[in-house]
């Protein structure tokens, strides 16, 4: 079992994303991380969907995926590769004895404060899931009080777009 | 300005442009406004079933008796709830159909209005795509896709959910010159360098086999594989969806293979060196446990669905192709091989594959109480109703009798729900067919329990002037799970006795639908019998054969173990002594 992150172009049509999700748990596989979004192109959604399984259930789902009519392109990102983030927001606690610490943790890692009371602040953050792993296990000492956190989102490095890049292979004759 | 016309008339319109000819349904308040100018239809004959269920097989059964896609209709709610068997059923044996079902009104969805159910989300995981449809001028783009989808590809069932207010709605009525779906372009044509490699394989194996599945009977590539099958002198099986695709009195047809197949077949397939699998998808009736399942073998898996290659079994060369496009280009290519000398020799499988046929025959023991046996019943329909008959099974045991007993000769002249394995699909199935089909005999041949099921379709077929013919075989039992009740249950018998030898009267039943109704209880009536419902073609005709209910289904690979276990009889194994391992 590996992880694996998923490009998926589809048509930005009701019901696509119930689809998606419903064939995944249909086929036995768990979405980790799902981020939905428009793109460059008007009529066209990009799905970023990162699952955990092996290589002969990936190539089963993305060629499930495939079968879907609303689904355009699909391509795997590999991390090498590829640029992946998420956006987290942290409320932590942080009274007058605290703060200059926690802002210390924040400007570390390159997070910013967004709206501060006075027993707590709320923090934006964004990165790769290791990073936010690490920026939150230094700041639990300080007491969080609430996490949200999006899906990953991803995109490969260089100039060519998804556009440019073939359909993932079905399989080795097509 | 132009012409505006109503939803329910472009729906009608779109119809008529499809060359839909018969469409099987029943209305109800959300479709009813298509009803009104359906009626005037020059072209679409609608047939008032008595369940939806009836409609959908009904579909089924048209669309694979004839190659054509079948068409079913309801209303919103419990009239389109009611067609997700059907549905499903079709999806899982790749039968294109397209089912219409009237929605509530669009300011209604999502407030549990009356006869409201989301048909789009509850059937999006049984059918190969499917719409929603909330404006009358949507409504000729989604018909035409519907259909395109539905016959194309690997065939399957869409299904259209309009709302009432869009049927109701005024549009101009436009139907589009071009399909536009930019994420569904299937895999016709087989890459040359597979074809070349496959080639090869198939000249250099000692062992290979055919293993045939129901994509040669959607493909229409019989005459293909036959000119193949005899080019390279290869033994040919074929599974319980593909009977027909290749003719049972060829010498080189080992038979069906699977659960209940011959020892040949399953034992060819287990022995094989190479398996040539055409529209085929290792299904677990086919395998049994899948890792014992033809060990030594390399595979190459030619199917129109990627996702099918490799999903069960590893392909050594796979190709995604419309199956008779890859067989045409497959001749030559072994031709071309045979003309450079190479060209294994089969002597030595043919030898042993004769072997098994010879010493472990298809068969069954007469009833030693002088009852009626279920197979010499299906046996003899067979013999007297001939190849040029068209059989509709139910599911179970008579369905594994129907397979082994009836001998076909012809593609689409044997219907059964294979997949889903839908007890019921028989009457409503039989109908279907014989309306894409009027001029063959159409047989259902059905178990009392599934009849029980769908039996209300008669009415519908006395009405509309669509004579089936229906062998009941009657064992007074949900047979087949009596079966495995004797086998695996220690004899213990619940819940599967149907007392169907006296409740219904099947004689009388008949009778009350407007049908003839006959009874055989001794084998010596038989042939008497069917001869007497051949001759008949005013109404329907069922004939009650009340049979032997401990009759069991051989040869058989009992449920999770190995093909190699196969039982040809009760606690008896072929010996596989010619086999090489």
């Amino acid at each position: 079992m590996a992880r694996h992150t998923l490009s998926i172009l589809v048509q930005d049509q009701p019901g696509v994303l119930a689809r998606i999700s419903a064939l995944f748990s249909r086929r036995g596989y768990n979405i980790e991380s799902l981020a939905v979004g428009t793109t460059e192109t008007e009529g066209v959604s990009r799905m970023t969907v990162v699952v955990n399984v092996d290589q002969h259930a990936l190539e089963q789902v993305t060629k499930q995926l495939n079968k879907l009519i609303n689904v355009l392109k699909i391509v795997e990102l590999d991390d090498n590769t590829a640029i992946a983030r998420e956006l987290m927001l942290i409320k932590v606690k942080a009274d007058d004895h605290s703060r200059s610490r926690v802002l210390e943790l924040v400007e570390l890692f390159r997070a910013k404060v967004v709206d501060v009371s006075g027993d707590a602040v709320t923090i934006e953050a964004t990165g790769s899931r290791e990073k936010l792993e690490a920026f939150l296990n230094v700041l639990a000492p300080h007491g969080i009080k609430e996490i949200v956190q999006s899906g990953v989102v991803a995109l490969a490095r260089g100039a060519r777009s998804i556009a440019d890049r073939s359909n993932k292979n079905p399989d080795r004759s097509s | 300005m132009s012409e505006q016309i109503t939803g329910a008339e472009s729906l009608v319109r779109s119809l008529e442009h499809s060359d839909v000819d018969v469409v099987f349904g029943i209305p109800g308040g959300a479709i009813l406004p298509v009803y009104d100018p359906l009626m005037d239809s020059p072209s679409v004959r609608h047939i008032l079933v008595r369940h939806e269920q009836g409609a959908g097989h009904a579909a089924e059964g048209y669309a694979a008796a004839s190659n054509r896609v079948g068409v079913c209709m309801a209303t919103s709610g419990p009239g389109a709830t009611n067609l997700v068997t059907p549905i499903a059923d079709a999806h899982m044996d790749s039968v294109p159909m397209v089912a219409i079902t009237g929605q509530v009104p669009s300011a209604f969805i999502g407030s549990d209005a009356f006869q409201e159910a989301d048909i789009r989300g509850i059937t999006m995981p049984i059918t190969k795509h499917n719409y929603l449809v909330t404006r009358a001028e949507d409504i000729p783009r989604a018909i035409k896709e519907a259909f395109h989808l539905a016959s194309s590809g690997r065939p399957g069932p869409v299904l259209v959910d309009i709302t009432k207010d869009a049927l109701q709605a005024r549009a101009e009525f436009v139907w589009p010159t071009h399909i536009d779906l930019p994420g569904y372009k299937p895999t016709t044509k087989p890459h040359g360098r597979q074809i070349k490699e496959a080639a090869r394989m198939i000249v250099d194996a000692h062992r290979p086999v055919f293993y045939v599945g129901g994509g040669v009977i959607r493909a229409q590539a019989y005459k293909e594989l036959r000119q193949l099958a005899e080019l390279t002198g290869i033994p040919v099986v074929t599974t319980l969806m593909a009977r027909g695709a290749f003719p049972d009195s060829h010498a080189q047809h080992m038979g069906m293979p699977g659960m209940h197949g011959t020892v040949g077949a399953v034992g060819a397939l287990q022995k094989a060196d190479l398996l040539i699998v055409l529209g085929a998808r290792f299904d677990d009736r086919v395998t049994g446990k899948l890792e014992s399942f033809s060990p030594k073998s390399k595979v190459i898996h030619i199917d129109i669905d990627p996702a099918e290659i490799g999903k069960n079994r590893y392909a050594d060369i796979p190709i995604v192709s419309d199956v008779r496009e890859a067989i045409t280009q497959l001749i030559p290519a072994v031709t071309s091989e045979f003309d450079a000398g190479n060209r294994a020799d089969l002597t030595a499988w043919w030898i042993t594959l004769n072997h098994w046929r010879e010493t472990y025959p298809l068969g069954y023991d007469q009833p030693s109480d002088g009852s009626l046996s279920p197979q010499y019943v299906i046996e003899r329909l067979g013999k007297i109703a001939g190849p040029e008959a068209i059989y509709a099974a139910g599911v179970g045991q008579h369905q594994m009798w129907a397979a082994q007993f009836i001998g076909y000769e012809h593609p689409n002249t044997w219907l059964n729900s294979g997949g889903l394995g839908t007890m019921g699909y028989s009457i409503p199935a039989a109908m279907g067919a014989k309306v894409g089909a009027p001029d063959k005999t159409v047989w259902a041949i059905d178990g009392d329990g599934c009849f029980q099921m769908t039996n209300q379709e008669l009415a519908t077929c006395t009405i509309n002037d669509i004579p089936i013919k229906v062998a009941l075989i009657n064992n007074a039992s949900l047979g087949m799970v009596r079966q495995w009740q004797n086998l695996f249950y220690n004899e213990r018998y619940s819940n599967t006795d149907l007392h169907s030898h006296s409740v219904p009267d099947f004689v009388k039943l008949a009778d009350a639908y407007g049908c003839h109704g006959l009874r055989v209880t001794k084998a010596e009536e038989v042939d008497k019998a069917i001869e007497k419902s051949m001759e008949i073609n005013d109404a329907p005709v069922v004939i009650d054969f009340q049979v032997h209910r401990d009759a069991m289904v051989w040869p058989m690979v009992a449920a999770g173990t190995g093909n190699d276990e196969i039982q040809f009889a009760r606690d008896l194994a072929p010996q596989w002594e010619r086999g090489d391992d």
